[in-house]
């Protein structure tokens, strides 16, 4: 059995006196907390602060723009959840999101499997890998403004299907179309994710599957899904948090109109701040938006140390 | 000490300062406030925030800036120069922080907010602190009875007719009243060959469409949509008003996608051929001859109800300019804001920008120069400006309340007269 060799401490050697094991403990933590400092002071002042004062606000009425707040209670919270306009918002986000979040799923698998295939060639597959993640490349703001030129009543795709639709200004299409958007632009992130996924699984479960008889459509459900489920899992959390927290896109297509048709939660909270000036009530529905995004952290957070 | 203690040492020095220096960072970055100030030889800085610069023809208005500061040794003027949306969230945002610009472009939809916020100074005082002479002042933004704003210069919004499009229509002249127009507006659509009689831009992003476009002709025909303040949007002028759009709507001669069309793609729109008339302003003459140096169009005074014959209002978006309340050194800003209201330097700042001069003493060159300009500055002076948003509380929200009110309307939704009811009320809340 190999004897244990103590540890030298720096104070030993220069001293020759051995410190106290308490002393010994409370350098070690001053030490430890000093290397950790700059991160928690950044933590501190750019994360809890801001989200303490925020909280704070939705408690209180005539913040930020008035000499001083006064404490409301719930007031705000009862005025926000009886208001009609935010359910509309949350129902339209939920809309949005799920079938946004299910349609990059179903697309990014396909193209992912797609690119893996060992039908087609190296060189068209750096192609199609190269077309298929375009759509990540550009800036939201990029995309609005050309889908808002190729959407338009005028635009490109009216004159290829020959119609004069709106598709954006119609109260019956804009959420559809603001939704396809999303699609369109966020499918990559799957792709390239499921894409790796892919290629990380062991060439002898499909042979093993196949000596066994499995159809192709049997060997999808039985060894595919099952070996990206851990990544499908945390793509599907993740997007659901990204996408029920869209601002830019929907600002900058259609304003959360026509009518609110396309109104979500962030431009619901927009509106209340920078329209109405009303921070009590944006600091409320931000809390409410940032209490929904936590129960699909909490989710992510458990998937996360269940992996691990 | 050995080198290991060094080393330890070191590094806890080490974490130490870089903690110290992000800490004092993030305290500053929360406290920076402006540049204004007094240096060692007692010149003093002022800070003026606004979206003008960025506007004009490079260097002009730090031209006119310089020659401020050479008339006023001591005073040294900084410009923060940005876009209309990021000036806007400046100043809110200086607003809740107290570290407004002393000096501050300003948007008659804000004023009311900063004036009851007490972040922008009273005028009236300063003026007769200064003895300042306003009686050559066109107009005076006021809330309770005292100035916050003067409209250094304004940006009238006339029709826009295409010439070409009218005449291949059979419309000899442009359209003077509300049947004329409606007439025009459906035989140009009727040619078939892509283009609308009008457009109506209502996107509730930016909803100024309401103001410009529909308010307009309320406006024109001597309506408001007030009755001693307070909203008045049910009665018979804007009823009238919204009725008559109402029809335009259903008779097809409106330009498709209007209910995420912003003012931008609305001129667009006319400057492509695509529409025959718009409600716009004159800022935009220049862009339209550069994008479109083939369209002929022409510039007329908006119709009017058939058989009217009053002044017509006709709006305008300004250029206003305040004073910080916070400001340390009001007496330099004030004089900035009457040196820009001054004769000379406003006709001056009026030619730059293509707008109609703040002071009513000064002329801008254009109108002897451009016949277009000379036509609008005719319509401008034959009517009164008209904008009944300046001054109004959450003046934007207004018009977005009534815009969804007004989308959900010609949607077929509801009725005018409940459009204009629900809006009424909505607005009413908002007092």
């Amino acid at each position: 059995m190999a004897s244990r060799i103590p540890s030298l401490d720096t104070e030993v050697i220069v001293t020759g006196v051995s410190p106290s094991r308490r002393r010994r403990q409370l350098r070690k933590t001053t030490e430890s907390y000093s290397f950790l400092a700059p991160t928690l002071a950044l933590l501190l002042v750019l994360m809890i602060v801001p989200i303490v004062m925020v909280v704070g606000y939705s408690f209180q009425d005539n913040v930020i723009l008035g000499k001083s707040g006064e404490f409301v209670g719930i007031a705000n919270y009862v005025a926000i959840l009886t208001d009609a306009g935010f359910w509309r918002a949350t129902s339209n986000t939920v809309i949005f999101t799920v079938t946004s979040v299910a349609a990059h799923l179903v697309l990014g698998l396909g193209f992912a499997m797609m690119l893996n295939s060992k039908l087609i060639g190296a060189f068209p597959r750096a192609i199609f890998r190269g077309l298929y993640v375009l759509p990540w490349l550009f800036t939201v703001a990029v995309i609005a403004v050309l889908w808002r030129m190729l959407l338009a009543p005028n635009g490109v795709i009216n004159f290829l299907l020959n119609s004069d639709i709106e598709w954006l200004a119609s109260p019956q299409l804009a959420l559809g179309t603001v939704t396809f958007i999303n699609i369109w632009a966020g499918y990559p992130f799957f792709m390239v994710s499921l894409l790796a996924g892919l290629q990380g699984i062991p060439g002898d479960l499909y042979e093993a599957a196949t000596v066994d008889g499995a159809s192709p459509t049997q060997r999808f459900w039985n060894v595919t899904i099952p070996q990206l489920r851990p990544i499908i899992v945390s793509l599907l959390l993740l997007d659901m948090i990204w996408t029920s927290q869209q601002f830019a896109l929907i600002w900058m297509t259609t304003g959360g109109g026509p009518i609110d048709v396309t109104e979500v939660l962030s431009t619901f909270t927009y509106k209340l701040a920078f329209a109405k000036y009303d921070f009590s009530s944006a600091a409320t529905s931000a809390v409410l938006v940032l209490l929904m995004s936590m129960v699909l952290a909490i989710f992510y957070v458990r998937h996360q140390k269940a992996r691990d | 000490m050995t080198s290991t203690g060094q080393g330890h040492s070191k590094a806890l020095k080490m974490v130490g300062a870089a903690t110290a220096v992000v800490s004092l960072l993030t305290a500053t970055g929360c406290s920076a406030g402006g540049a204004s100030g007094t240096d060692a030889d007692g010149d003093v800085t002022i800070e003026f925030a606004q979206w003008w610069e960025p506007e004009l023809p490079d260097g002009e208005f730090r031209a006119l800036i310089d020659q401020f500061e050479e008339e006023n040794p001591g005073i040294k003027v900084d410009l923060v120069s940005g876009p209309y949306a990021s000036t806007k969230e400046q100043l809110f945002a200086g607003a809740a922080s107290g570290t407004m610009p002393d000096v501050v472009g300003l948007d008659g939809a804000w004023v009311n907010d900063f004036a009851a916020q007490g972040v922008i100074a009273n005028l009236t005082e300063l003026m007769t602190d200064s003895g300042y002479d306003e009686s050559e002042l066109a107009s005076q933004i006021q809330v309770d009875g005292a100035t916050y704003m003067i409209p250094v210069v304004n940006f009238v919004y006339p029709m826009f007719t295409n010439d070409a499009l009218l005449a291949e229509a059979g419309v000899m002249s442009p359209p003077s009243t509300r049947t004329e127009f409606a007439d025009a507006a459906s035989k140009i659509t009727a040619l078939d060959n892509g283009a609308s009689g009008w457009v109506l831009p209502l996107s509730l992003e930016s909803p100024n469409g309401v103001q410009n476009d529909v308010m307009s002709w309320v406006w024109a025909s001597g309506g408001s949509m007030l009755d001693a303040g307070q909203p008045d949007l049910t009665n018979a002028e804007v009823t009238s008003a919204v009725d008559y759009i109402s029809e335009l709507w259903d008779a097809g001669v409106i330009a498709p996608g209007s209910f995420t069309m912003k003012e931008q793609d609305k001129v667009e729109e006319f400057t492509n051929g695509r529409v025959g008339m718009m409600i716009d302003s004159l800022a935009h003459i220049n862009l339209i001859r550069e994008t479109n140096p083939d369209l002929e169009f022409s510039i007329s005074a908006i119709p009017a109800e058939d058989g009217y014959d009053g002044e017509r209002g006709i709006p305008y978006a300004s250029w206003g300019i305040g004073v910080a309340e916070n400001s340390e050194h009001k007496d330099a800003a004030f004089k900035l804001v009457s040196y820009l209201m001054s004769e000379d330097v406003n006709s001056d700042l009026s030619t730059m920008a293509n707008a109609f001069p703040g002071n009513t003493e000064s002329v801008p060159a254009f109108v002897t120069d451009d016949e277009l300009f000379a036509k609008a500055f005719e319509i401008y002076q034959a009517g009164y400006p008209a904008n009944e948003f300046t001054g109004l509380p959450v003046a934007e929200e207004l018009m977005r309340l009534l815009g969804e009110q007004l989308q959900s309307e010609l949607d077929g939704q509801q009725s005018v007269d409940e459009a204009l009811k629900n809006a009424q009320t909505a607005w009413k809340s908002e007092f």
